[in-house]
C-alpha cells in the first residue's frame, strides 16, 4: 500500500478567515477514522458566508469524493476566493457541470391504508385465480394425456418419482420410527394409569394410519421437493429456459407441472405406507419396551382396532396432498421474478402455503369423513 | 502495475498457460486477445485473485495476490467490470453503487449520495433512472451502472471482460467513448478482455495475444501487427480486421 497522508483540514484567523487543506484527498485517506471526524469538526466551525477564502493548493491529491466532500461544504457553489492547483480544478468542474443531482421522492408508504388493504386483497384474488387457472390447465392436459398416452412426458413423471419418492425414503423412515417410538412411550403412560395397556394398538394404529402418516409424508415432501420444485422453475425463469421451452412449443403445462403433480400423486400414497409402517414399527418396539405389549400381539391386533377404511383415507390423504404440493410449489415457481430476492422469498412462501394448505386439506377430510372408517 | 512471471496454470492435465510473462505499466489500456479457451478470461480471474496459479506469480500493484496478506486494502484499488454486469438483482442501480462506498462505514450518507448520482452523471444514468432494479433496466444501462460500481471507490485499475460484448453498435461505440474519457478523467490503467476488433483498436495504447499457452506478442497494436506468426495474421488480417484497421488508421491520420 503507497503511503497517504492524512487528509488536513485548518482555519487560519486573519482576514480574510482562511480554510487551508493538506494531505491526500482521496477515498481511502478519507476512510481512516480519525480522518473524517477531524474534518467534519473543523467544517463546523467555518462560517457559512463567501468571506471565507478556501486554500487548496497544499492538497497532495484528489478524487472525486474528497473532491465531493469539499464541494458540499461549500454549499454546492463555488466559493469566491479559491485557490486551486491548476491538476485539480477539473473535479470541481466536473462537480459544476453536473449541476444539481437529486434522486426523485420515493412515494413513502403509509403503514396501513384503504389502498394497501386493496393491495393484500387484489393481490389474494390474483393468486386464486392463477391458482384455479393452473388447476384448469393441469385438467386439460391430463386429458391430453389421457387420450395420447404414448406421447407423454413418461421419462420427466418417472424421474420425478425416482427425486421425490424413492430419494425421500430415508428422512420419512427416520421422522416416522421416532414419532412412533414418541406417541407410543407418551400413550403407554397414560394408558397404564388406568390398566387400558392394551388399547395402545388402537390409539396408535387410528392415529398414524389415519392422521399422522399422512400428514407427516406431506409435511416433509413439501419441505424437501415443494422447495424444490419452486426453485427449480425460480432458476429456470432467471435462466430463461421457460421462455425458451415455450418458443420451441414445449408448453410448461404440459412438460413440466403434470409430470411434477403425477409423480408426486403416485410416490405421495407410497410415501404414506412407507411412513406408516415405520411409525407403526418404533411404536411396536417402543410398547414392547414399555408395556411389555409382544410384537406378535401388536399386528395381530391392529387389523381388529382399525377398520380397512382408515387406510384407504390415509392413502386417499396422499394422493391429493401430493397433487396440492406440487401444484402451490408449481404456481410459486412459476410467479418467480428474474431476480435473486423474489427467488428467495418465493421458495419461502410456496413451502409455508404448501404446508398451511395441506393441514387445511387435512381438517377438511376429517369433517367430510367423520362418519368413516369408526365402529 | 501489473507483472506476470514464468505463469503456470494447469486444469488436472490440461495446460492453459505455460510460462507466460506480461507487463503493464501505469497508464496503459491492455486489451487481452487470443482464440477461445486461450485462457484470457483465466489470466484475468488470477489477476484479480479469484483463481490461483499453479506455478510462477501475479504482481499487482507490487504485491504477489495469491500470497498477500493486504488483498482486500489491493481490492479497493481496482474496480472490475463483469460481462454481465453482475449487479446485485435485489438492490437498486443506486444502491449497487452505493454499496462499495457504504462498506467502507466511515462516509457520511450525504456524501455517499451525491457522490454515487455523480459516478452514474459520468456514465451517463440520469438520478430518474438511479432507482429503477437492475431487471428493468436495458443492457447497455447495466453496462453503465455496473461501470460506475466499478468505478465507485476511485480506483487506480479497471478490468473490463468483453465491455461490448450484447450492445449494439451504436452503444458499444458510446460505451468506448465512454471508458475513453473516464480514462483520461481518472488517470485508470485499464486491461481488458475483448473479442471486438473495433474496440480493440479503437482503445488500446497496448496489446498482448495469448496463444500457444503463451503470450506471442506485447506492444503498441502497429508492433502487434508487425509480428510474423500465423495466428496474427489470420486473428488480424481478417476480413473483419482488415476493417477495423482501415478505420485505425483513417482515425491516426485525421
Amino acid at each position: 500500500m503507497p503511503i497517504l497522508e492524512q487528509p488536513v483540514l485548518f482555519l487560519k484567523q486573519n482576514t480574510p478567515l482562511t480554510v487551508h487543506a493538506s494531505g491526500h484527498w482521496q477515498v481511502h485517506a478519507l476512510t481512516h477514522p480519525d480522518a473524517m471526524s477531524a474534518i467534519r469538526a473543523t467544517l463546523a466551525n467555518v462560517p457559512r458566508n463567501t468571506l471565507v477564502k478556501w486554500d487548496l493548493s497544499n492538497i497532495a491529491a484528489l478524487d472525486h469524493i474528497g473532491a465531493q466532500l469539499l464541494w458540499n461544504a461549500w454549499g454546492k457553489i463555488r466559493p469566491q476566493q479559491l485557490a486551486v492547483l491548476p491538476q485539480h480544478a477539473e473535479f470541481f468542474e466536473r462537480l459544476e457541470q453536473a449541476g444539481p443531482l437529486a434522486l426523485p421522492q420515493r412515494t413513502k408508504m403509509r403503514r396501513l391504508s384503504l389502498s394497501t388493504l386493496g393491495g393484500w386483497l387484489t393481490g389474494a384474488l390474483d393468486h386464486l385465480s392463477g391458482f384455479i387457472a393452473l388447476i384448469g390447465q393441469f385438467v386439460m392436459d391430463l386429458g391430453r394425456f389421457a387420450a395420447h398416452p404414448l406421447l407423454g412426458p413418461w421419462k420427466e413423471i418417472s424421474a420425478n418419482v425416482f427425486h421425490t419418492g424413492y430419494q425421500a425414503l430415508g428422512i420419512t423412515a427416520l421422522v416416522g420410527l421416532l414419532i412412533g417410538v414418541v406417541l407410543s412411550y407418551l400413550s403407554a403412560q397414560q394408558l397404564h394409569t388406568f390398566g387400558g395397556d392394551i388399547y395402545l394398538v388402537n390409539i396408535l394404529g387410528m392415529s398414524i394410519i389415519r392422521e399422522l402418516g399422512p400428514l407427516l409424508a406431506a409435511i416433509l415432501v413439501a419441505g424437501r421437493s415443494g422447495s424444490s420444485i419452486t426453485a427449480q422453475l425460480g432458476v429456470m425463469r432467471v435462466t430463461e429456459e421457460l421462455d425458451a421451452m415455450l418458443v420451441m412449443g414445449l408448453p410448461h403445462g404440459f412438460r413440466l407441472i403434470m409430470p411434477k403433480v403425477l409423480a408426486l400423486a403416485v410416490s405421495m400414497p407410497l410415501l404414506v405406507i412407507w411412513t406408516d409402517a415405520m411409525a407403526l414399527f418404533g411404536g411396536m418396539a417402543a410398547a414392547e419396551f414399555e408395556l411389555d405389549l409382544s410384537p406378535s400381539y401388536f399386528i395381530q391386533k391392529l387389523p381388529d382396532a382399525v377398520p380397512l377404511a382408515n387406510y384407504w383415507i390415509g392413502l386417499g390423504k396422499g394422493v391429493v396432498f401430493g397433487c396440492l404440493i406440487a401444484l402451490v410449489a408449481c404456481h410459486f415457481g412459476l410467479r418467480i421474478k428474474p431476480n435473486t430476492e423474489s427467488l428467495g422469498q418465493g421458495t419461502t412462501i410456496s413451502v409455508v402455503t404448501a404446508i398451511t394448505i395441506v393441514i387445511l386439506a387435512d381438517a377438511i377430510f376429517a369433517i367430510v369423513f367423520s362418519n368413516v372408517g369408526y365402529y | 502495475m501489473i507483472e506476470v512471471r514464468n505463469l503456470w496454470t494447469q486444469f488436472g492435465e490440461f495446460v492453459v498457460h505455460q510460462d507466460l510473462n506480461l507487463e503493464i505499466g501505469q497508464g496503459e489500456i491492455v486489451s487481452l486477445v487470443g482464440g477461445s479457451g486461450s485462457g484470457k478470461t483465466t489470466l484475468l480471474r488470477q489477476m484479480l485473485g479469484l483463481e490461483k496459479p499453479t506455478r510462477g506469480s501475479v504482481r499487482v500493484f507490487g504485491e504477489d495476490i495469491s500470497r498477500t496478506a493486504h488483498l482486500q486494502e489491493t481490492r479497493n484499488r481496482w474496480g472490475m467490470l463483469f460481462q454481465h454486469g453482475a449487479l446485485f438483482s435485489a438492490l437498486t442501480a443506486f444502491d449497487n453503487v452505493a454499496q462499495p462506498m457504504r462498506e467502507l462505514r466511515t462516509l457520511p450518507e450525504a456524501l455517499v449520495r451525491d457522490a454515487v448520482l455523480l459516478k452514474l452523471h459520468m456514465v451517463g444514468i440520469t438520478p430518474g433512472d438511479a432507482l429503477k432494479m437492475p431487471a428493468d433496466l436495458s443492457g447497455g444501462m447495466i453496462k453503465r451502472v455496473a461501470l460506475a460500481r466499478a468505478l465507485a471507490l476511485e480506483p487506480e485499475l479497471l478490468f473490463l471482460d468483453e465491455p461490448t460484448a450484447g450492445l449494439d453498435p451504436n452503444l458499444s461505440e458510446s460505451f468506448v467513448e465512454l471508458i475513453r474519457s473516464l480514462h483520461q478523467a481518472m488517470r485508470l490503467t485499464v486491461v481488458m478482455v475483448t473479442h471486438d476488433l473495433d474496440t480493440l483498436f479503437a482503445l488500446s495504447t497496448n496489446i498482448a495475444v495469448l496463444a500457444e499457452k503463451r503470450v506471442i506478442a506485447a506492444g503498441t497494436p502497429e508492433q502487434v501487427l508487425a509480428t510474423p506468426h500465423p495466428f496474427i495474421k489470420q486473428f488480424f488480417l481478417g476480413e473483419r480486421g482488415k476493417r477495423a484497421l482501415e478505420e485505425l488508421h483513417g482515425s491516426r491520420h485525421a
